[in-house]
């Protein structure tokens, strides 16, 4: 009965110093932006309104904003008036729910319903010079704000989908994205760290890309690194994930357009 | 038109050394690249940047295919007078933009 009860205290405490299991994810106290995980030189650039590229991007979203599109002769600002004001805030709840598409939509999908539904306009093309504009335009007006998502009981299903993803060995590597993002985000890949996988700064500009990309973009460049087939741009497993990577970031404040190596 | 974002510092007294960064949205297409097809991208460049100070060139750089993407450029002079500077990119395929920033000199 002693060595019973010694060996479950032994597992009792491997349970409790277990440094993260997968299941868990990453206590809160331990989160950390990719940011923190870069070197002073590209913080810097992040930093400053004139170094950070990606307000190329923001600035050409403005003229995006204010100019007619398609059919009904409408401008963004027909209907939203000032960026600053009406859209503060917006990209901090997306991917979020659209109840005539019956399933979440992430930001530079709901750019695109806006363009056909109110603008009657054609949908920009994925990883376009204008829809990555756009979307940095309304991610930068939610700069600094937590990271909220809504509390819409028909997400849920599409949350767990998500988690699932997350959480699934796939690939010829057979790695989860759990498997580095959850679980040896203290190590390095080679030459780099392995960061936590939030994804709070997007569109944000990869010095590596050399311009702007979307988070799907990030995912799928992601999921070929573990040999896996991607996910074509706009699939719901990849918004899925989106919706999930939301989550997991709750509460993190919003850094696009950020900059990463 | 290209976006570019300028900072210069709207105020300075006669003498201070100020710092002056600017910021061009370029591809920077090195023309070493293929296409999936085999074919050879065409070099497409910045290839001259320049800045006045009043009429006067107070920085001029030669840019290089291994000049990455969107380059930004941070330099200082000395604040002479009250005016304008003026900036000058100039690139392959007949790029050529032009930017300007007012100073005040106390």
């Amino acid at each position: 009965m002693r060595l019973f009860r010694a060996i479950a205290a032994v597992l009792l405490a491997m349970a409790v110093m277990a440094p993260r299991s997968w299941a868990a994810g990453i206590p809160t106290a331990d989160r950390r932006s990719g940011f923190s995980f870069m070197g002073p030189d590209t913080q810097a650039i992040q930093n400053d309104d004139t170094s950070n590229p990606g307000m190329l991007w923001v600035k050409d979203g403005e003229a995006l904003w204010n100019a007619r599109a398609g059919a009904a002769g409408k401008s963004c600002a027909d209907c939203h008036q000032d960026v600053r004001a009406g859209m503060r805030g917006v990209a901090a709840h997306y991917p979020d729910f659209d109840a005539a598409e019956g399933r979440p939509v992430d930001l530079e999908q709901r750019i695109n319903l806006c363009r056909a539904r109110h603008q009657q306009a054609t949908p920009f093309a994925w990883e376009s010079r204008e829809l990555l504009a756009l979307t940095a335009l309304v991610g930068a007006q939610s700069r600094g704000l937590p990271i909220a998502p809504k509390a819409d009981g028909r997400l849920a299903s599409f949350i767990a989908t998500g988690r699932d993803l997350f959480m699934q060995r796939q690939g010829q590597l057979n790695l989860a994205c759990a498997n580095c993002h959850d679980d040896n985000w203290d190590k390095r890949l080679a030459g780099a760290p392995i960061t936590q996988g939030h994804a709070s700064g997007y569109p944000e500009y990869r010095l590596e890309w050399q311009t702007l990309g979307s988070l799907q973009r990030r995912l799928r460049s992601c999921i070929a690194g573990i040999r896996a087939q991607p996910y074509p741009y706009g699939a719901p497993e990849l918004v899925a994930l989106e919706l999930y990577l939301m989550q997991r970031a709750a509460g993190m404040p919003v850094e696009t357009p950020a900059v990463r190596p | 038109m290209p976006s570019a974002l300028i900072n210069v510092p709207p105020k300075a007294r006669r003498g201070d050394i100020i710092e002056i960064k600017t910021l061009m949205s370029h591809i920077m297409e090195t023309g070493y690249r293929h296409t999936e097809g085999g074919d050879r991208v065409p070099r497409d460049i910045i290839t001259a940047f320049s800045c006045l100070y009043n009429g006067v060139e107070v920085f001029r750089a030669d840019l290089f295919p291994a000049i990455s993407a969107n380059p930004f450029f941070t330099f200082t002079t000395i604040a002479m007078d009250s005016g304008s500077f003026e900036f000058h990119w100039t690139g392959d395929n007949g790029f050529s933009e032009t930017a300007s920033a007012p100073i005040t000199v106390e």
